[in-house]
């Protein structure tokens, strides 16, 4: 696809229809944007969409398998993690990233993985407790 | 956290309420399929923007549009030469506002460096924001005025003169609003007492900073009417607002609240919606307008500062006879919530002690500074922080444990609460009983939570602590603090709620009560479901839409579980009658021999149909109709929730830096309807807390330009700022409540900033009396000291 000069990548994905995407203030320090750029969470507000030619992004949208939620959304659901729900994008999406690179992660990992995606709601308390269990789940253990 | 750190009151035979049960928004939040505001925008939507003022305060002598028409992609440019002059308030407050009516859609004049001067609406955002900046604006500068002391002052300039704004106290001398209230005779009492105490403290501009920024989107659908989707608290007084505004009747006007990511107070407030509305009348185009995050900080309407003088007087056995707290309040350069916030700080606080002699006395001052609005413990986490530290600090003095003392003087059930009755909603308000209170509850669970073996916890100075290195000098403390708070506004808040049969037995729930990310949809519906005997999974819950969901006042005041929840349950209970009478008919029975339990209605003699079945039947039976009840519900109660946080801090002594390295927040919540999202606030609340003690501020230039207008340099609490926020549910079963409830969303809050104050003096014996505790403030105190 062509992107005209400038437009930044978060603007061609919501663009494009991927609404998850969550732009809260375009100047990289909020996280809601953060997309998988070939596994690695970005800022897709703070990068042209050029820059991300010739790589696999991966949003929010493209993390279930059909019905069938990846780990780290299940998990989100069944602590009832989400409040408002506009961080969770980048949330999950940065804890897949995490995960693949530390499938055992304490939480003093986790809170650092994810310093980038700011919450306002939650206090992060609950978000480190389903990154947890999506880390049980992944290594086969599911239980809470 | 477990079930069992619960205290649980009385629940068998609950189905679906007090059940950990997943938000009915979880899954399309997780898939990322939840919608919000802007992900309903049309690809040819016009964007509009606000030219601001780069002045506190000028007139405006001319504008000159011209530049600006002439770009390319520009379609409108208004200033307040082209909109109608109503003067109104921002504040989302039910009519008749208690807000005095200081502000138009645009004006000649303005008040604060960014307020609106014009708004421009083009193809997109780029263009807009270009052509905004060739508007060319002739001001004519006037002397501003930035502390509300200096503002009541002879001689400050006057920022509300127009001729044509009402309510406000005294514009001449700067005061949005003032408040009196007495109960006994306080002079009195302060001369019989043996010991007076007397301290003042400071409070900062918090901002709210919700993730998603404030943004609305217009349109004029097929026949004529202006749709509105919006990221608000209250659509309805957003509907009522924008129609007065734009000199259209209500009924042209629909309002959408779709998902919110997160308000906090911040979306009770007409920030675009008026503009937005306007800009959509005046092209027939779709319009979005969004705050850009410095905008956010400076556009919106943060927390109040204000400084709170507290005075007490006690006997030789440390009983209180009069409590009295004195504020001044900075309500910027509008008196949106000027009155009712400041009023607040006053009512939320000073019932949590018994006392022969109470007094309340506040103004609020207009400055030229962004404008203060409604969030989360509206005025009373600055009520808190002065009281709860001049507790601690009036305890140290007469020589008792700072939990003795306050123990000895707590509010208990049983008791009423008579300031209540002086400070209502900016007028008289309502006498409240004191029906339940678990605050002893909270007390045990949150100080046997926190700071074991940190040393100093009776209130002398704290350890040192070793550190992570040789050379670290730090310093440990446990410091603590109560609250009690209200649940809705009593005579003013009113909620409706409809519930429709479907033939398969699924329920439609429509509530005008708008889910922010609170959780009030799940909430709601699992109410209706216990009420039906039929599975959250059946409820289908939709909020809100003014065209189609039942008028609620909106969310805040902590009102929602308790007033919408009200409405809720007595819409369901009209439901489940009339399906009785169904079930009645088809059972060749009435209704008085029908039991109902689990989802069946049974006969005696064994015959029974479940709800499911009478559904069905209603619709496609014999007698076939449409049920559907619509229930409403007018708040005359403020039942109290109770709280206590305790908190350990480590103090820097070389940097003055503050951790927070343990803190539980146990919050009397009445009946945790779902305990999962209890705990999401009572967490949530610390967390926001914690930077209101330690690093949230707004910082304003000699000439009153915000300084720190992002989120890079306005420091929120990211994952690693934070400990794990220990939060206990404490239930108890209010009988005014619908299961039971009372609240949690704002109470949560009150307790925390004193905490952590009281904390940091356990650790050092330095006692600091202003928001928030920097490293700087800090560090210079224990200089002082000599620390």
């Amino acid at each position: 696809m062509d992107a005209p000069a400038g437009e930044t990548l978060v603007e061609v994905l919501r663009r494009l229809g991927f609404k998850s995407v969550k732009d809260g203030c375009y100047t990289g320090t909020c996280g809601g944007c953060t997309v998988l750029m070939d596994d690695r969470p970005v800022a897709s507000c703070i990068m042209l969409a050029a820059q991300a030619d010739g790589s696999r992004i991966t949003t929010l949208e493209g993390l279930a398998d059909g019905d069938k939620l990846h780990p780290v959304q299940e998990a989100f659901l069944e602590i009832n993690t989400p409040q408002c729900g506009f961080c969770s994008p980048g949330m999950i999406l940065t804890a897949v990233s995490l995960l693949r690179r530390n499938p055992n992660p304490t939480r003093e990992e986790i809170r650092e993985a994810i310093a980038g995606n700011t919450c306002r709601c939650s206090g992060y308390v609950k978000i480190v407790d389903a990154v947890v269990l999506a880390a049980e789940k992944m290594r086969g253990g599911a239980r809470r | 956290m477990k079930d069992k750190e619960i205290v649980v009151m009385e629940s068998a035979g609950l189905k679906v309420v007090s059940k950990r049960l997943p938000k009915v928004d979880g899954r399309s939040i997780v898939r990322g399929e939840a919608r919000y505001t802007k992900d309903f925008v049309r690809e040819d939507a016009l964007f509009a923007v606000i030219v601001r003022s780069p002045y506190a305060h000028a007139r405006i002598k001319n504008i000159d549009t011209a530049d600006a028409l002439a770009m390319e992609g520009v379609e409108l440019v208004l200033t307040h030469e082209d909109v109608p002059r109503i003067a109104f308030t921002t504040a989302g407050q039910n009519y008749p506002e208690p807000s005095p009516y200081d502000t138009f859609m645009l004006d000649n004049k303005v008040r604060f460096v960014g307020d609106r001067v014009a708004v421009v609406a083009a193809r997109d955002r780029l263009t807009a924001e270009k052509a905004s900046r060739a508007v060319r604006v002739d001001y004519e500068v006037l002397p501003a005025v930035f502390d509300p002391e200096d503002a009541m002052k002879e001689g400050a300039p006057v920022i509300h003169d127009e001729p044509d704004a009402t309510g406000i106290h005294d514009a001449p001398r700067n005061v949005a609003a003032s408040i009196y209230a007495e109960v006994g005779d306080i002079e009195e009492e302060f001369r019989n007492a043996d010991f007076v105490s007397e301290h003042t403290y400071y409070s900062q501009y918090e901002q709210q900073v919700p993730m998603e920024p404030h943004v609305t989107y217009s349109y004029i659908d097929e026949v004529g009417r202006l749709v509105i989707i919006t990221a608000t608290q209250v659509p309805f007084h957003v509907r009522r607002i924008v129609a007065r505004v734009n000199n259209i009747p209500i009924g042209r006007v629909r309002v959408i609240k779709p998902r919110i990511g997160g308000a906090f107070g911040v979306k009770q407030e007409i920030i675009l919606e008026d503009l937005c509305g306007h800009v959509a009348l005046r092209t027939g185009k779709p319009v979005l307008m969004e705050l850009a995050r410095d905008e956010e900080f400076y556009g919106t309407r943060p927390r109040h500062p204000m400084k709170l003088t507290c005075k007490t007087g006690v006997m030789k056995d440390g009983t209180m006879v009069a409590n009295e707290i004195r504020v001044v309040a900075n309500t910027g350069s509008y008196g949106s919530h000027g009155l009712t916030v400041p009023s607040n700080a006053g009512s939320k606080s000073l019932p949590l002690y018994r006392a022969r002699a109470i007094r309340y006395v506040a103004e609020a001052a207009y400055t030229n500074l962004p404008v203060a609005g409604a969030f989360r413990g509206y005025g009373a986490p600055q009520g808190y922080f002065a009281l709860e530290c001049h507790m601690d600090e009036v305890a140290r003095e007469i020589g008792m444990d700072p939990l003795e003392f306050r123990r000895k003087n707590l509010i208990r059930a049983g008791d009423m609460d008579p300031i209540s009755a002086k400070l209502g909603e900016g007028k008289e308000g309502y006498e409240r009983e004191v029906r339940t209170c678990g605050i002893q509850e909270c007390i045990d669970l949150a100080s046997n939570a926190v700071g074991k073996g940190s040393g100093g916890r009776e209130g002398g100075d704290g350890v040192a602590a070793g550190g992570w290195g040789p050379f670290r000098r730090v310093r440990r403390g446990v410091g603590f603090a109560l609250c009690m708070h209200g649940t809705g506004i009593p005579g003013d808040d009113v909620a409706g709620a409809t519930i429709k049969v479907n033939e398969d037995g699924s329920f439609n729930l429509l509530i005008g009560a708008t889910d922010l990310g609170t959780g009030s949809d799940t909430i709601l519906g699992q109410m209706t479901a216990e009420i039906l005997g039929v599975s959250l999974d059946d409820v289908i819950v939709y909020s809100s839409d003014t065209d189609f969901t039942p008028f609620d006042v909106g969310a805040y005041a902590s009102s929602t579980t308790y007033v919408s929840g009200t409405a809720v349950v007595r819409a369901a209970e009209k439901v489940r009658e009339r399906l009785r009478e169904v079930a009645a008919e088809l059972m060749g029975t009435v209704t008085g021999k029908l039991t109902f339990e689990g989802g069946e209605f049974r006969a005696p003699g064994g015959k029974s149909l479940h709800i499911k079945e009478v559904a069905l039947k209603s619709i496609y039976g014999e007698t076939k109709r449409q049920i559907s009840e619509t229930a409403s519900f007018l708040n005359l109660d403020c039942p109290p929730p109770f709280g206590a946080c305790w908190a350990e801090v480590e103090v820097d002594l070389d940097t003055g830096m503050v951790r927070v390295t343990d803190i539980a927040n146990a919050i009397d919540v009445g009946r945790a309807i779902n305990p999962d999202l209890v705990e999401g606030q009572i967490v949530g609340c610390a967390a926001m807390g914690i930077g209101y003690a330690l690093t949230e501020e707004m910082l304003f230039s000699a000439e009153g330009r915000t300084l720190n207008a992002s989120l890079l340099d306005y420091k929120i609490a990211t994952s690693l700022d934070l400990p794990d926020i220990k939060g206990f549910i404490v239930e108890t079963v209010e009988p005014s409540g619908p299961f039971g409830v009372k609240s949690v969303g704002e109470v949560s809050m009150d307790p925390i900033a004193p905490a952590i104050v009281n904390a940091v003096f356990n650790a050092t014996g330095v006692r600091i009396r202003e928001l928030p505790l920097t490293p700087e403030k800090v560090l210079t105190a224990l200089r002082e000291a000599g620390l």
